[in-house]
């Protein structure tokens, strides 16, 4: 099959045709429905999505799981407001009925004549793939665990136990929207978990590492990069081992290169997303322009990245993505848009529309959020603290994006004395405030560093996948909630 | 407006035990299936008008089979013939290509539920209240919030939320049940504002029945008081000191020890509960139950997920652990028999956890605990994800009030707690009578003895 026959096998437009007889006309008199009037904008968004889970527990293959989703979430804006109605249904019906129920928020009278529908190509490829990854053998995925259960067991024999999956996506989304533009996006998303448990006496630690991105499938069937991914959770398990008690209280603390990036996902990028800040609720509301960080400092969101778990060819409201610089050399530059914020804050959307599926309204949310790299070399970054904390390898995170205060908490740190990593210590939760904490960033090093791409952003009980990013960092003085 | 294809079911318990009948032709030994139809509403009231306005029917239909003991799991929610036939075609294959798992399989004849309970789960007057209404709720509730003190200056919204669904569940070892059930719930989340400081807090009732919902107004009011007093927060000082959890905070504390009694964390090695059975876990004042029975409980259910009758279930008895929480397959892995505790959505395989869990409420006040703390922290607030089940090691971001002899003081912030959870729940000290029904996992008011917060 030629390339050209392979893109158009996978146009989603076509793909929503054969499979629910979508149509520009069904899309037109659908949004003439629900738009005109007081309605300011809206959109029809379908989705159908395959979702595929593989697990080896103690070098069991257990329970496949796939699962198909597929629906139509229909949205009306005006001014503020939003109404939004959803189906599992894909039919002219429940079109027609989700159409009028979304409209119902501002309107009250019939919505207006059929909008002229016509379809938009792509500003990006960013991740081009012929088989979806769902459809790949069970066979191939089960024999890449068996390699991960196999290496990390081969780590150190106090690996007692080795749970290994796959989880891979396949999803095509079209939006229609207002203007009568059709966009559509396939996207493929996989992710492989490696989680290790090991005992020694009446010790017990467990270590985790992931990775995955928006690849073809073959992306990560490289053995030699899955048997990395053993050693590292394997390694962080039998480190664990023998960690002592965490310090207490506020210390220098050195940031390693890559998922520790997760100190911008909640320090600054939540807080700089547009609905916040259009309502007044962020404790970076209304400081664009401002110093928030060291003019070391330079933080971007880029979708734009191929194959990282956070890109998008186009938003899950049509505008194609783009690199966001948020703080540029310390300088407050920028809010992450969608379509209803950046029209009521008179901004441009910045591509940063998502949503979970098409259940969820879409909202501003983050997609690559990165550091840029600095000058420094690693090595001196940590020869630079007289006694403080290194944390390389970090659990999830959270913050209250009013008051600025969040949490990251560290699964696998060390102390550092007299510039050299000795102890490895217990893990941590960090907590500091948003709006100060990049102020304090004293080194930035030459290395950055994307996660390897395990990543899930939650808000407003939606999560999406997002990637993050850091090269290492020296921050003076951030509280660490040891017990010592 | 109205909610799309309102109250369409996608089939009834006799179409159920048809797909698994096929699932058997089709070469599976043992197959069972959830189906969950449900509508969901919702209103966001902001400032002073709705904000956002949500409604739809959703339906899901997820199946199991098993080729002895290999096992497949799918959902969809296109429940027409060929698809259905299709996915039971596919999962059967994809059985076929598992590892066999001897403990892998339904529940035996005699563990079956036989007489269902009417739990009340679903409110019969649950359509009394229109659109309309339901907007009222939220307004009342947001107005409430905004007028409570002048230094309510913006607000996040108050939602009025209502979902109403129905669940059969049926396989192919003979049971099939059906329930209906509807949750109602209303949120307020203010805004207060002082000296160049914002703080936002929240309050919430829920309930299965709309007349069990509390006033709106109180919920505004106390979401206003909430959010109020965290304003003029400062850093503690970093310091070993006693900690009283409110019980948002010690029903946080309660989750993680559900988790690690559970059967996967068991047989994962993966808690710090393994082999713990009759020891003492847990100050010898505490009583846990798991307790699905409870008359209109939100984690209430006549049947676990996979049929099996639900019970009450002593997890510590007078501080010693008495049970873990077991489904089937993590019964078999540890030679324990099932204690109805399987839970299951439409997606992915089921797995053990608790209905509704709650720390037993003691005889003091919140006041009386307060009172009895000279220098400490209430703890009204936790955030990140820094409980670790395998080791217990525990390190959570903390707000609160301060406590100054025997009386709340001044609001405190970007601190944190930690110990493990092997010294918290044996160092419980005093427990409140406070116990709340809003949440599926509840503790009342706790104080422990020690915790390092640390701070500046």
């Amino acid at each position: 099959m030629s390339d050209a026959q392979h893109a158009l096998e996978r146009t989603p437009e076509r793909f929503f045709a054969q499979q629910f007889g979508f149509s520009d006309r069904m899309a037109g008199q659908a949004l003439g429905r629900l738009l005109g009037g007081p309605i300011d904008d809206g959109d029809l968004y379908f989705e159908y999505r395959t979702n595929e889970g593989l697990q080896l527990d103690d070098g069991v293959v257990k329970e496949a799981t796939r699962n198909v989703t597929q629906g139509v979430g229909v949205r009306a804006n005006s001014e503020a407001k939003t109404g939004y109605a959803y189906s599992d249904d894909i039919t002219i019906d429940s079109l027609r009925i989700a159409s009028e129920s979304a409209r119902a928020i501002a309107a009250t009278g019939p919505g207006g004549e059929s909008v002229a529908v016509a379809p938009r190509a792509h500003t990006h490829d960013l991740y081009p793939i012929d088989t979806p990854t769902t459809d790949v053998p069970l066979a191939v995925k089960i024999r890449l665990l068996e390699e991960i259960d196999a290496r990390a067991r081969a780590v150190d024999p106090r690996i007692r136990k080795v749970v290994a999956s796959v989880t891979t996506e396949h999803k095509v989304v079209l939006v229609a929207r207002a203007d009568g533009e059709v966009v559509g996006d396939v996207r493929p998303l996989t992710r492989f978990n490696v989680s290790c448990i090991a005992v020694d006496g009446d010790r017990r630690e467990q270590g985790y590492a992931g990775a995955g991105g928006r690849l073809a499938f073959d992306g990560h069937a490289d053995l030699a990069h899955l048997a990395d991914l053993a050693q590292r959770a394997a390694g962080q398990a039998i480190r664990n081992l023998t960690a002592e008690s965490a310090p207490a209280g506020t210390m220098d603390v050195v940031l390693g290169p890559g998922w520790p990036g997760i100190l911008l996902h909640e320090a600054i990028g939540h807080g700089l997303e547009g609905d916040f800040n259009r309502k007044g609720t962020s404790a970076f509301s209304g400081r664009i322009g401002e110093r928030v960080a060291s003019p070391l400092c330079t933080v971007v969101d880029d979708g734009t990245l191929v194959g990282q778990r956070g890109s998008l060819n186009v938003d899950d409201e049509g505008t194609p993505t783009q690199q966001t610089v948020l703080i540029e050399n310390g300088i407050l530059r920028a809010y992450l848009q969608d379509r209803l914020n950046a029209r009521l804050m008179g901004l441009p959307a910045t591509g940063n529309g998502r949503r979970e599926s098409y259940q969820d309204q879409p909202l501003p949310r983050m997609t690559n959020t990165f550091m840029l790299a600095g000058e420094s070399d690693p090595g001196d970054i940590l020869r630079s603290v007289k006694r403080g904390l290194f944390a390389q390898e970090f659990g999830g995170g959270q913050v209250d994006i009013t008051n600025g205060k969040f949490v990251f908490s560290a699964s696998e740190a060390f102390l550092i004395e007299d510039g050299k990593v000795t102890r490895p210590v217990k893990g941590a939760t960090l907590i500091g405030n948003g709006p100060d904490v990049l102020t304090r960033v004293s080194m930035v090093g030459n290395d950055l560093e994307l996660d390897l791409g395990v990543g899930t952003c939650g808000k407003e009980g939606q999560s999406v996948p997002v990637c993050v990013g850091l090269p290492t960092i020296r921050v003076d003085g951030l509280t660490v909630g040891g017990t010592q | 407006m109205s909610t799309p294809s309102a109250t369409r079911r996608q089939l009834d318990i006799d179409r159920a035990r048809e797909l698994i009948e096929l699932a058997c032709r089709q070469g599976a030994t043992a197959a069972d299936l959830l189906s969950i139809d449900g509508d969901e509403f919702s209103v966001t009231y902001r400032s002073n008008e709705v904000e956002k306005l949500h409604g739809a029917h959703s339906r899901r239909l997820g199946l199991r089979v098993f080729v002895d003991g290999q096992v497949a799991t799918g959902a969809t929610s296109d429940t027409t013939p060929e698809t259905l036939e299709r996915l039971v075609s596919e999962l059967v294959a994809n059985a076929r290509a598992m590892g066999s798992d001897e403990c892998a399989g339904l529940p035996l004849a005699t563990e079956i539920a036989r007489d269902l309970p009417d739990l009340e789960l679903a409110d019969p007057h649950a359509d009394s209240l229109d659109v309309a209404g339901r907007i009222d709720l939220a307004r009342r509730a947001e107005e409430a919030a905004l007028s409570a003190d002048p230094r309510i200056t913006n607000s996040d919204g108050s939602t009025f939320a209502f979902d109403a669904s129905h669940r059969i569940y049926a396989s192919s070892c003979g049971f099939a049940g059906e329930y209906p059930s509807t949750t109602f719930s209303l949120i307020s989340q203010p805004l207060a504002s002082a000296d160049d400081q914002m703080q936002r807090d929240y309050y919430y009732t829920v309930a299965r029945h709309l007349s069990d919902l509390e006033e709106p107004e109180a919920i505004g009011a106390e979401a206003a008081r909430r959010a109020v007093r965290r304003l003029g927060a400062t850093q503690p000082e970093t310091g070993a000191v006693p900690v009283v959890f409110s019980p948002e905070t010690a029903s946080r504390l309660l989750g993680s020890l559900g988790s690690a009694v559970c059967g996967a964390s068991l047989y994962n090695q993966a808690s710090f509960l393994i082999d713990q059975i009759g020891e003492a876990i847990a100050a010898s004042p505490v009583q846990i139950v798991d307790d699905p029975l409870e008359n209109r409980g939100l984690g209430s259910r006549p049947f676990d997920g996979e049929g099996v009758a639900t019970r009450r279930t002593a997890v510590v008895r007078d501080g010693h652990l008495q049970s873990y929480l077991l489904d089937c397959y993590s019964g078999r892995r540890l030679q324990l028999p099932t204690t109805g505790n399987c839970r299951r959505s439409t997606e992915g395989s089921p797995s053990a956890g608790p209905h509704q869990l709650r720390l037993l409420p003691g005889k003091l006040s919140p006041e009386e605990i307060i009172a009895s703390v000279d220098d400490g922290l209430y703890l009204t607030s936790l955030i990140g994800h820094g409980a670790n089940l395998v080791t217990g090691d525990f390190s959570q971001g903390a707000a609160g009030l301060w406590i100054r002899g025997g009386e709340l003081a001044e609001p405190v912030e970007e601190c944190t707690v930690a110990g493990t959870l092997q010294d918290i729940f044996r160092g419980i000290v005093s427990i409140g009578s406070d116990l709340e029904s809003k949440r599926t996992v509840s503790a009342p008011t706790l104080k422990i003895a020690q915790l390092m917060v640390a701070g500046r």
